[in-house]
């Protein structure tokens, strides 16, 4: 809705922005006379402003005070009367420290940047970073004012080379509108009023170009987004579901669905700010009853018929940390998107931006300030919008639950589909989170060879020497599990498949109840361990293949397979009268004669990153 | 874009803040001053939940200063929007004879409005105030959030403050942590005569210029608005036609000379005068300190 500009301002330490600012609410008479006079007579050590004449500066420092002392303002607000009977209101963030996370939040409800260069200076790099999170954040417009024109007695061509080197900054990160201007925001020329100073620039004042900004129309969007704040019930069976309208626009007589559950009904009555209507836009507070009575709470979305998409709980996300907190994969928080709020677990990390130069690496963790993509489950199906398409319901918050910080922004991207090896991925980081609460990773080891290679010799020293060092494990033995859960299955190539896909299954569970999973099994056919294999991510399932000659194991035979068979009671006996498919990869072989201890070892050694 | 739309924007930003203070937290409540900020605020409140009533109580923290015409409004009020009033009063500052005049202006704030205010919040067991404050009214308020975190004790530490993007809100609170919610942050006192005037929003009439009985200390018009009110020798109140551009306990408003009888001419007037509001009232009136002074107190 038509109303309120809104502004973030970027630029480095002593680039002038104070002094623009300050500047720009004093012209157009946006601060009090009281505090204009304080700022005549008021002095920072150092300041070769006269007394007398106000230090613009001044009117917006009372922020670098407190820095000094040692206290983190984020962003403060002020007023800007466009004097045309407009407002705008100036976020503004401190240029320091914590400058990414500090302009990501002044920078999140902002229709337009004014981005200060100091022609001094020249471009530098926190120009692109100033640039890269504006377009991150779906900042639409930026102003390029290149400050300090009368340090270099307002020569064209320096301002010519450096608003075009700002340009190719600007197209490279995707800004969709750039509007560059030479300012000297200390003695005043092109903030409020023109110059004779620059006769080559023939564009408007900084103030003309703010007034040139069209808000951001949202209620042009074709996608209707309603959030449900909250349901309000009155006399006569009213039913009012109550919010603000984020997006797009709405008519009596309508469809609209509830997102979450894919039902729909009609728009009976709106009401906006409490007056009957007949339709409503983006940006009004409204109140709408349907014609039935359908499940509909606080939280949930109400788009327009045939535009709900599919809930989903796995997604992923460009995130910007705030937190001193480092993000690790694994940790769960409260997700608050507007009213919704709803468990989270960052599942994954894929990388992190270079906010100075847009390159992006891999990531296994986030710091504050840094900006990464991550993959994120929630504890149910949700409806999050793409931030590029709607803004407002495609952002959320990442709460920590302890201590009720915000510690994350986070911005949708994409839905990760089901059912696919995304899926799996997935599924495999929630695994992560019970891995972080047992202090180590969870694998599958997968003992294969023929019967009497001494699988289980070696495995039991594997998990002696792993609970040595505080690993959780257990150990699926083949021959107890055919006593129990699959008594019913025998010998045949089938039965021999069904036999190992139950185990691979119940090693899976225990994997993802955060176990480190000891299989001995002879599994003889290729085709069989794949299809387990199949099962994990990456690097979880790990195969053993337990390599001692047949010989060798018919010699031992521990349990009398050996000799049962050559007399024909076992007819189909790996190694006798079946085949064992010897794996083409697997992670590890090793040769079961010998002492288990040092081959225990190495496997530990492989295992253990 | 109007002014129109202007006034519209800041009451659906107003209408969404006081809608998820109500459905976030277990138990809310409205500050109200009986000043021009809480009838808006009031008021925004009858919007955004109409047609249900307001799903929380009106609080007023009474000093028993104030002007005698602010208490007779205070009570109609509640009865025009149908909502319950809870007046709270510190008994023990009461006790201990804590007034104006007794007590030097910062220790009665103090003890009759700060700690009257927490006692209150505790007392109730609210974990949510609404308060009709501005961000234009003092340049400190630039840095204050609409959702304003309190730590055990009502502590405001910046340090612990939550950044507020787009239109989400962390209303999470822990143990003992409070939230102060100003729905009209972003409005100017102009706004907030403009949607006054548009919405007819009834004020206290001692906004208006009447002819009122006063007494001229230290340069600052004082109203005789009781018997309490000890002159000093020599002193006879007088009538002047007068107005307040703020309300609060009687001794310690300074009144203005102005003939604005209406709500047109006041915003004519504020419209031609550029006076921070602040200045009017004596509690902020700090007499011209030197700058050296000011920097010590860490004023810039
Ligand atoms: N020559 C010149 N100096 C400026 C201009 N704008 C700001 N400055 C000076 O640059 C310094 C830093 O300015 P300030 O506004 O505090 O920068 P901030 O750190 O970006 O807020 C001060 O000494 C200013 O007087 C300008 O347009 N021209």
């Amino acid at each position: 809705m038509a109303g309120l500009l809104r502004i973030v301002t970027c630029g480095s330490v002593d680039d002038g922005k104070s002094t623009l600012i300050g500047r720009l609410l004093a012209e157009t008479l946006s601060v009090p006379e009281d505090v204009l006079e304080a700022a005549r007579w008021t002095r920072r050590s150092g300041s070769i402003i006269p007394a007398g004449e106000v230090d613009f500066s001044l009117l917006t420092d009372g922020l670098e005070a407190e820095r000094e002392q040692g206290i983190t303002i984020d962003v403060a607000y002020r007023h800007l009367d466009l004097q045309n009977g407009l407002r705008a209101i100036i976020a503004d963030a401190p240029g320091h420290e914590q400058y990414t996370r500090n302009m990501a939040v002044a920078a999140s409800t902002a229709d337009v940047a004014i981005l200060l260069v100091d022609a001094a200076r020249g471009v530098r790099t926190q120009t692109f970073r100033h640039l890269y999170i504006c377009a991150l954040m779906g900042v639409k417009t930026v102003i390029v004012a290149i400050n300090k024109m009368d340090a270099i007695g307002f020569d064209e061509a320096a301002y010519r080379g450096l608003a075009e080197r700002v340009g190719e900054s600007a197209a490279k990160v995707g800004i969709e509108r750039l509007l560059t201007l030479p300012v000297s925001a200390l003695d005043g020329d092109f903030v409020t009023s023109r110059s004779a100073a620059a006769p080559w620039y023939d564009g408007g004042t900084l103030l003309e170009l703010l007034r040139s900004i069209e808000v951001a129309d949202r209620s042009r969007s074709p996608h209707f987004r309603l959030p449900v704040q909250l349901v309000l019930r009155a006399a006569g069976n009213y039913r009012g579901y109550a919010g603000t309208v984020l997006s797009g626009g709405i008519r009596v007589g309508d469809e609209v669905t509830v997102g979450r559950t894919g039902v729909s009904a009609r728009v009976a009555g709106i009401s906006v700010a409490a007056s009957e209507a007949q339709e409503a836009r983006a940006g009004q507070a409204i109140a709408m009853t349907l014609d039935r009575e359908i499940d509909c709470a606080r939280g949930d979305l109400l788009v327009q018929q045939g535009e709900a998409r599919v809930p989903n709980d796995r997604f992923a996300a460009e995130l910007v940390w705030l937190s001193e907190q480092p993000l690790a994969r694994g940790r769960t928080y409260e997700l608050v998107s507007g009213p919704l709020r709803i468990p989270a677990t960052v599942t994954g990390i894929r990388d992190r931006v270079d906010v100075e130069s847009g390159h992006r690496h891999a990531a296994r963790d986030l710091a504050i300030n840094e900006i990464g993509r991550v993959e994120i489950a929630t504890d149910a199906p949700i409806m999050l919008d793409e931030y590029a398409r709607v803004r407002d319901t495609g952002a959320f918050l990442l709460v920590n639950r302890g201590t009720g910080d915000s510690v994350g922004a986070g911005l949708m991207l994409h839905d990760l589909r089901r059912g696919s090896n995304v899926h799996a991925q997935a599924f495999d980081s929630d695994r992560a989170g019970r891995s972080v609460a047992l202090g180590h990773a969870s694998k599958v080891l997968w003992f294969t060879g023929l019967p009497g290679s001494g699988k289980s010799t070696i495995a039991n020293a594997v998990e002696r020497e792993l609970n040595e060092r505080g690993i959780h494990t257990y150990i699926l033995d083949g021959d107890n599990i055919r006593l129990g859960l699959n008594k019913d299955l025998g010998f045949t190539p089938e039965d021999r498949a069904e036999n190992v896909r139950r185990v691979g299954e119940v090693a899976r569970l225990m994997a993802d109840a955060g176990l480190m999973v000891l299989v001995c099994l002879v599994s003889p056919y290729r085709g069989d361990r794949d299809a387990v294999r199949a099962r994990f991510a990456p690097g979880e399932f790990l195969e053993i293949h337990v390599d001692t000659p047949l010989d060798v194991c018919r010699e031992r035979d521990p349990k009398g397979l050996y000799r049962r068979a050559a007399q024909g009671a076992i007819p189909n006996m790996t190694g006798v009268g079946q085949d064992y498919e010897a794996p083409l990869s697997a992670e590890l072989v090793v040769t079961g004669v010998g002492a288990p201890g040092p081959i225990a070892h190495t496997i530990v050694a492989e295992v253990l990153p | 874009m109007s002014r129109t739309g202007l006034l519209d924007a800041l009451e659906a930003e107003a209408i969404e803040i006081v809608r998820e203070t109500a459905a976030a937290f277990d138990r809310p409540v409205m500050l109200y001053s009986i000043g021009k900020d809480s009838g808006v605020m009031l008021h925004i409140a009858h919007k955004a939940f109409a047609p249900a009533p307001i799903p929380f109580p009106l609080m007023h923290v009474d000093t028993t200063w104030k002007f005698a015409a602010m208490i007779r409004f205070r009570d109609e009020i509640a009865k025009h929007y149908g909502v319950d009033l809870i007046v709270h009063t510190n008994q023990q500052g009461v006790a201990d004879d804590i007034t104006p005049f007794t007590a030097g202006t910062q220790e009665y704030t103090r003890v009759m409005k700060t700690v009257a205010l927490r006692e209150a919040l505790d007392q109730y067991g609210f974990d949510a105030a609404l308060g009709g404050s501005r961000r234009d009214e003092e340049r400190s308020r630039a840095k204050e959030r609409i959702f304003s975190l309190r730590l055990p004790g009502h502590r405001w530490e910046p340090r612990a403050q939550r950044p507020e993007m787009w239109h989400t809100y962390n209303t999470r609170l822990t143990e003992g942590q409070t939230m102060r919610v100003f729905p009209l942050s972003n409005w100017t006192e102009l706004d907030v005569w403009q949607y006054t005037r548009r919405e007819g929003i009834p004020v206290v009439p001692l906004y208006f210029a009447a002819e009122r009985p006063v007494v001229s200390r230290d340069g600052a018009l004082i109203m005789v608005d009781d018997e309490r009110f000890p002159l000093r020798d020599g002193e006879t109140p007088e009538l002047r036609l007068i107005r307040f551009r703020s309300l609060g306990c009687y001794p310690l408003c300074a009144a203005v000379e102005s003939p604005a009888a209406t709500v047109d001419d006041l915003i004519e007037e504020l419209i031609t005068t550029r006076l921070s509001e602040r200045a009017g009232r004596l509690i902020d009136g700090e007499k011209s300190a030197s700058m050296e002074a000011k920097k010590v107190e860490g004023y810039f």
